[in-house]
């Protein structure tokens, strides 16, 4: 069945000649037709754009090109630019608009053969951690559909995990990529901010934003980053580095890795069962020969609140082009001021106005010292913490969310807990760490994620441990129930 | 309350007054949970605005397409010739 094959299994089987592109597109455009009324992971899709693409893939590759991507359908985003796909980054204020250009990592996969298969909903501009704030509709978990997926790409999670396409790309300001790949059973992947390009992603917190890959296994994360990654002159905070290498993702092991687990990030706010897994987890590594070492990390204590002030600063600033006259529809009101606030008050969602008042509150005058420059001081020190451990460790490892996937509506009305939620992926923007999160088992049935951290640049590196990882963790190949 | 609504005028954001009302209690929660960071300052570290050590990111002074003035304009809600209309700044 070629809906549950991996993206490498996919191009190797193009390339082999046992299926067409468009072969592929079809069978996951038709599993995702019957199954995506009931989880909602697309906010639109393409069926005739994408069967299109895949006869022109399909044509290069009979010329004779050689397409490193050829034949893997993939679904973005929809804060990520895709000509050809309407973008409304799961809010109001951009109902109807078509993106004028292909963001870089689009343009990059689709020169390499992949094929867009649609937009995945969101929470409203990546704002939230269960993708219940998508102004349009919740997505939800397969691994049970009265729970929610997480957030902010849940759509993207739910459309990997209930195999309508092998890959997905995210994006990741707070967790966002691996918090959804935590709750679905899958592993998440941010690259070091720069790595890869933002190019054509709508700005939520620029310091700190980084895009993804949602998969089914580290190989295909590897895959993924690899072709998304690399320079781009568009991107000014891009890092002037190769793309990630992904030919030596399995030569690598755990034995000889030494590994700090923070004690602030596996105390009392994580659930029992995830502790359990997680513990498991930490036998299963020594027993490869990884030493482990719990630490004390006291700068974590302040990850949460440093965050939330910093990102939503960066938010109400970068949040201030979304004035209806540009894109996006229009609500009349006298006067230009009087026009803008009633669109944005009218069109915006409970969450992004909240972040959009608390970014102008802490920016405002008399307030700017006491919050924002505080929270880059708290944001230095916790950075030099990190440099100061991974001077004795390869990585840090925690769980990537202190809760398994929760019932849709649950925590809506209390967004200081859902905060709560990012304490152990956090860090990882703050410092712009390389972090993944991969699949370690289940907790009453639900998906439990590991979180490893490196340092800056060390992205092949830290696929390659979660790739041993995930040899030894016995959940590769698990699927949700249903599916 | 007063405040409240200051924030929302300066955030450009027409709110009435139900939601003033629960933005006032969320923004409570908010900055009583950053009061950590006021009790444990950290005056005299550097601040950590930027993650990478890039300056003066330059572009090769070489022309290269844009966009359209059609393209620029296909996603707006009002247009007149070519232009993008937007409301009176300057008000009587």
């Amino acid at each position: 069945m070629l809906t549950r094959l991996s993206a490498a299994d996919l191009v190797s089987l193009v390339k082999k000649k046992s299926a067409s592109v468009p072969e592929i597109v079809i069978a996951h455009i038709e599993r995702t037709l019957t199954v995506d009324p009931q989880y909602r992971a697309f906010l639109s899709i393409d069926p005739d754009l994408a069967l299109k693409r895949a006869e022109e893939v399909q044509r290069k590759i009979d010329l004779g090109e050689d397409l490193p991507l050829a034949g893997v359908p993939v679904a973005i985003k929809d804060n990520i630019s895709a000509v050809g796909f309407p973008m409304t980054c799961g809010s109001r204020i951009l109902k109807g608009y078509q993106p004028p250009y292909d963001a870089t990592v689009v343009e990059r996969i689709e020169s390499m053969g992949a094929i867009i298969v649609g937009k995945a909903n969101l929470d409203e501009f990546a704002m939230g951690t269960t993708c219940e704030n998508s102004a349009f509709f919740p997505s939800r978990n397969p691994w049970d559909p009265a729970r929610v997926p997480g957030g902010s790409s849940g759509g993207s999670a739910v459309a990997v995990s209930a195999e309508m396409v092998p890959v997905a790309l995210g994006s990741d300001t707070g967790g966002s990529v691996r918090m959804p790949a935590a709750l679905c059973g899958l592993v998440g992947f941010k690259p070091t901010y720069g790595r890869v390009s933002r190019y054509g992603l709508v700005a939520y917190g620029s310091s700190l934003d980084q895009i993804g890959p949602l998969t089914r296994s580290v190989e295909d994360a590897s895959l993924i980053a690899a072709a998304i990654s690399g320079h781009d002159p568009r991107d000014s905070t891009s890092r002037p580095d190769p793309p990630i290498e992904h030919s030596g993702l399995k030569s690598g092991s755990l034995a000889g890795l030494r590994i700090a687990v923070p004690r602030e990030l596996t105390g009392d706010a994580v659930e029992p069962g995830i502790l359990s897994l997680f513990q498991k987890s930490i036998q299963d590594f020594e027993k490869e020969g990884a030493h482990i070492e719990s630490i004390d990390m006291p700068s974590l204590q302040f990850g949460v609140s440093t965050y939330y002030v910093i990102a939503p600063a960066e938010a109400s600033s970068n949040l201030a082009r979304f004035d209806g006259i540009r894109y996006g529809p229009q609500v009349k009101a006298p006067g230009h001021v009087g026009q803008t606030a009633m669109t944005r008050g009218q069109l915006f969602g409970h969450e992004v106005k909240l972040r959009i008042m608390v970014g102008t509150y802490v920016l405002s005058a008399g307030y700017y010292d006491d919050y924002y420059v505080n929270a880059q001081r708290h944001r230095a020190n916790l950075v030099a913490e990190f440099e100061k451990v991974f001077q004795d460790f390869d990585f840090v490892l925690s769980p990537t969310s202190p809760s398994v996937a929760f019932p849709l509506g649950s925590d809506t009305h209390d967004s200081l807990a859902l905060k709560l939620l990012d304490l152990c992926t956090i860090p990882a923007n703050l410092g712009g760490f390389p972090s993944i999160s991969l699949p370690c088992g289940l907790s009453d049935g639900l998906p439990v994620g590991l979180c490893l951290t490196g340092p800056v640049g060390t992205d092949e590196k830290l696929l390659k441990a979660a790739y041993a990882a995930e040899q030894t963790a016995d959940f590769l190949g698990q699927r949700p129930p249903e599916i | 309350m007063d405040e409240v609504r200051h924030v929302a005028q300066l955030a450009r954001l027409e709110l009435d007054d139900v939601e003033l009302a629960a933005f006032q209690g969320e923004l409570n929660a908010l900055l009583g949970y950053f009061h950590d960071l006021q009790a444990h300052s950290l005056e005299g570290l550097a601040n950590q605005p930027h993650l990478i050590d890039l300056f003066n990111v330059w572009a090769v002074d070489a022309p290269k397409s844009g966009f359209s003035p059609t393209a620029s304009l296909r996603n707006a809600a009002v247009t007149k010739a070519g232009l993008f209309i937007a409301p009176t700044i300057i008000e009587d």
